[in-house]
């Protein structure tokens, strides 16, 4: 479902060079039965979505890796309930033995209530993976000097939080998000913090290349309605953003010109 | 009893506690039931809690397993009544309301919604405050904001269940083979009967599968035959009491994460559980004592003094959709009795009553009909 714009131009996301139709990444945490993250998986259209290691079993038949692949829908590994560098690098290690792929969403986390990235065991693993060979997409604070440093040391992509994980309370310094657009040379992800449609348009009308989510539509009264919801409102961010906005005016305009053009 | 050949009419795979009910039920409609289980009651039905509650477990979408469950709670009072009295054994039961709790603001926000959400599907919980849910259990922490009294719903001990089941249905006339049913034996597209591992078959009239979460394991059951029932585990501590701890099944929500304590008669406090995807792993882990034991002391200072008996993991025999596959399969001579996740032990009633009516007369009751095996096919297809 590759998106294209009203132009005709195909307008993939890439990161690390490998090429995605669709703009939004989806996790699976929070979901009521594995037939509803299934429905919900596809109305969302996303072709990447993102399952805990340390809560799966590979090899279990039945689990969520068996609705991705059934899917198509690549998966990509993540280093969730990790509070160490050391941690997480081992469960990206086990993750890329278990699953071939060098791809790892990584999370270092400091604390349960907040679920915030700890940014020094962050930096640190994600240096390790690099060097290791992966490809690693960290998930960090909305802080564009962590986000640069995450670039320096070699990241695919950074993935800034709106607001804590599971809060749904949306975006909440878009400023420093616009500030990690306009720097970063790699993708910017928005992960975190989508509650409802209007967070996921103005994170891609921000300028990020693509927004990744889980609980606002698996913890939707509706996953499936909310799944659509969201991947209409990546698509329609991101048109928007390309479209480029009009300059915001104190005073109105009209928008039918009272003389010149469109007069008989 | 009609035991005339050594082919029974039913052969029933699996003595948990929906093996067990069902055959215990249909013996005593008359016919020949043989029950094949190498350790019967040592499945899922071991370690579960039994908390008896269609209400507290609601969530969204699963409106239709509400009524299967509604109908099941229902039948208990009558359903234990008459199994004490056949079998002599006490099962525990108790029905004396559950309460649900929320621990922070966050929490109450979320039973609140839940509230709103059963009440549009006219089944209401009374909404407590703080004080009021700690005026009922005194035990519980000072800091709780609210919660909410599912009354209706209880609680039962599955092990004594199992336990007074398996006494029924053997002075039923029910037969316990105590043998693994290794394949499916299929001739000209039926199901025939059940291979052992040494390779004896076992031929029936009809072959029920109630295996819990190892019911897609057997050799031989052909593709699409039985919907896909995958393993989810679930750690659960056993503590005990001398002294009365807790007056009634509780349930927590703190910091959005849910835990669930229930006190029986006897002194037992059962804490559970963890859920976690992890194929047919049994083993009991540091992570998921530390986070129940966490969780309940937050709850319920207090319960850190008593007595640590036992811990356990079992396998919740998980469905696409959360609910139970109950009925004919598309195999004829095969039924199926399987998927019953969270909920098996509230649905024992409502399902051996089912399939005792499927199984012996042929038809299938209203309450069984959204949950027919055949509602999976569409996905086992894509
Ligand atoms: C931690 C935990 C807490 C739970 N709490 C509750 C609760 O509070 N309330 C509630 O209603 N439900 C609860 N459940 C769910 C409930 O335990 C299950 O839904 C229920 O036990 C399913 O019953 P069953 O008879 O289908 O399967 P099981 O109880 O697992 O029994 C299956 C039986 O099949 C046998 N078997 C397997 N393979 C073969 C074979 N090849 N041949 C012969 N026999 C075989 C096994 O030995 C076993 O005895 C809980 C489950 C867990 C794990």
């Amino acid at each position: 479902m590759a998106a294209t714009d009203p132009t005709g131009d195909t307008d993939p996301l890439v990161i690390a060079g490998e090429t995605f139709g669709s703009r939004l990444i989806m996790g699976t945490g929070g979901a009521p039965s594995m037939h509803v993250l299934e429905e919900a998986l596809v109305a969302s259209g996303t072709e990447l979505t993102t399952v805990a290691m340390r809560r799966v079993d590979p090899s279990a038949r039945g689990s969520v890796l068996d609705v991705l692949r059934r899917r198509g829908i690549r998966v990509l590994p993540n280093t969730a309930g990790c509070f160490t560098a050391g941690e997480a690098v081992l469960t990206a290690k086990l993750a890329r033995e278990a699953l071939g792929t060098d791809w790892i969403k990584l999370e270092v986390i400091a604390d349960e209530r907040t679920l915030l990235p700890d940014p020094v065991e962050l930096l640190d693993a994600a240096e390790q993976l690099v060097d290791a060979g992966f490809t690693v997409l960290p998930y960090t604070n909305d802080d564009p000097v962590l986000a640069r440093r995450l670039e320096q040391v070699g990241c695919a992509a950074v993935m800034p939080l709106g607001s804590p994980i599971g809060s749904g309370l949306g975006i909440r310094n878009p400023h420093n998000i616009e500030l990690i657009v306009e720097q970063a040379e790699v993708p910017v992800i928005l992960d975190a913090g989508v509650g409802t449609a209007s967070d996921a348009a103005l994170a891609m009308e921000l300028g990020c290349d693509a927004v990744l989510l889980a609980t606002a539509v698996t913890r939707a009264q509706s996953p499936v309605a909310m799944a659509t919801a969201m991947r209409h409102a990546v698509q329609a961010g991101r048109l928007a953003r390309r479209a480029g906005r009009i300059p915001k005016r104190r005073y109105a305009q009209a928008s039918s010109p009272w003389e010149g053009i469109g007069t008989s | 009893m009609p035991t005339s050949t050594n082919a029974p009419d039913l052969l029933i795979i699996g003595a948990g506690v929906i093996g067990l009910a069902t055959a215990w039920r249909v013996a005593r409609r008359g016919l020949a039931v043989t029950v094949l289980d190498p350790a019967p009651a040592g499945g899922a039905s071991r370690v579960a809690a039994g908390m008896l509650t269609p209400v507290s477990e609601l969530t969204y979408g699963e409106e239709p397993l509400l009524h299967l469950g509604i109908a099941s709670r229902d039948r208990y009072p009558a359903f234990v009544a008459e199994l004490e009295e056949v079998s002599g054994r006490r099962t525990g039961y108790r029905r004396d309301g559950i309460l649900e709790i929320a621990f922070d603001s966050d929490d109450l926000a979320f039973l609140e919604d839940l509230r709103r959400f059963r009440q549009s599907l006219g089944v209401p919980a009374e909404a407590l405050s703080g004080r009021e849910c700690r005026r009922l259990e005194p035990m519980l922490a000072p800091s709780v904001r609210g919660g909410l009294l599912a009354p209706e719903d209880g609680s039962i001990d599955p092990r004594r269940l199992t336990a007074a089941l398996l006494t029924a249905a053997e002075r039923t006339g029910v037969r316990m083979d105590r043998r693994r049913a290794a394949g499916l034996v299929v001739e000209r597209d039926i199901a025939v009967g059940v291979r052992l591992d040494d390779g004896t078959v076992l031929r029936a009239e009809k072959i029920l599968l109630a295996a819990g979460a190892h019911s897609g394991d057997l050799d031989g059951l052909p593709d699409g035959a039985v919907p896909q029932v995958r393993p989810v585990k679930g750690q659960v501590i056993r503590l005990r009491t001398a002294t009365p701890f807790l007056g009634r099944s509780t349930r927590g929500v703190v910091r959005g994460s849910s835990i669930y304590v229930v006190p029986r008669d006897d002194g037992e406090v059962v804490v559970g559980a963890t859920q976690e995807e992890m194929g047919f792993d049994t083993t009991v882990t540091a992570g998921g004592v530390w986070q129940l034991l966490r969780d309940a002391r937050e709850l319920l200072p207090g319960i850190t003094e008593l007595e640590f008996a036992e811990v356990s993991a079992g396998l919740r025999p998980g469905s696409p959709d959360n609910a139970p596959a109950l009925g004919p399969s598309p195999l004829p001579g095969l039924f199926l009795a399987v998927g019953h996740f969270r909920n098996g032990v509230l649905l024992t009633p409502v399902t051996a009553d089912a399939m005792t009516e499927i199984l012996v007369d042929g038809t299938v009751p209203e309450v069984a009909v959204p949950f027919a095996p055949d509602r999976f096919a569409e996905e086992a297809r894509a």
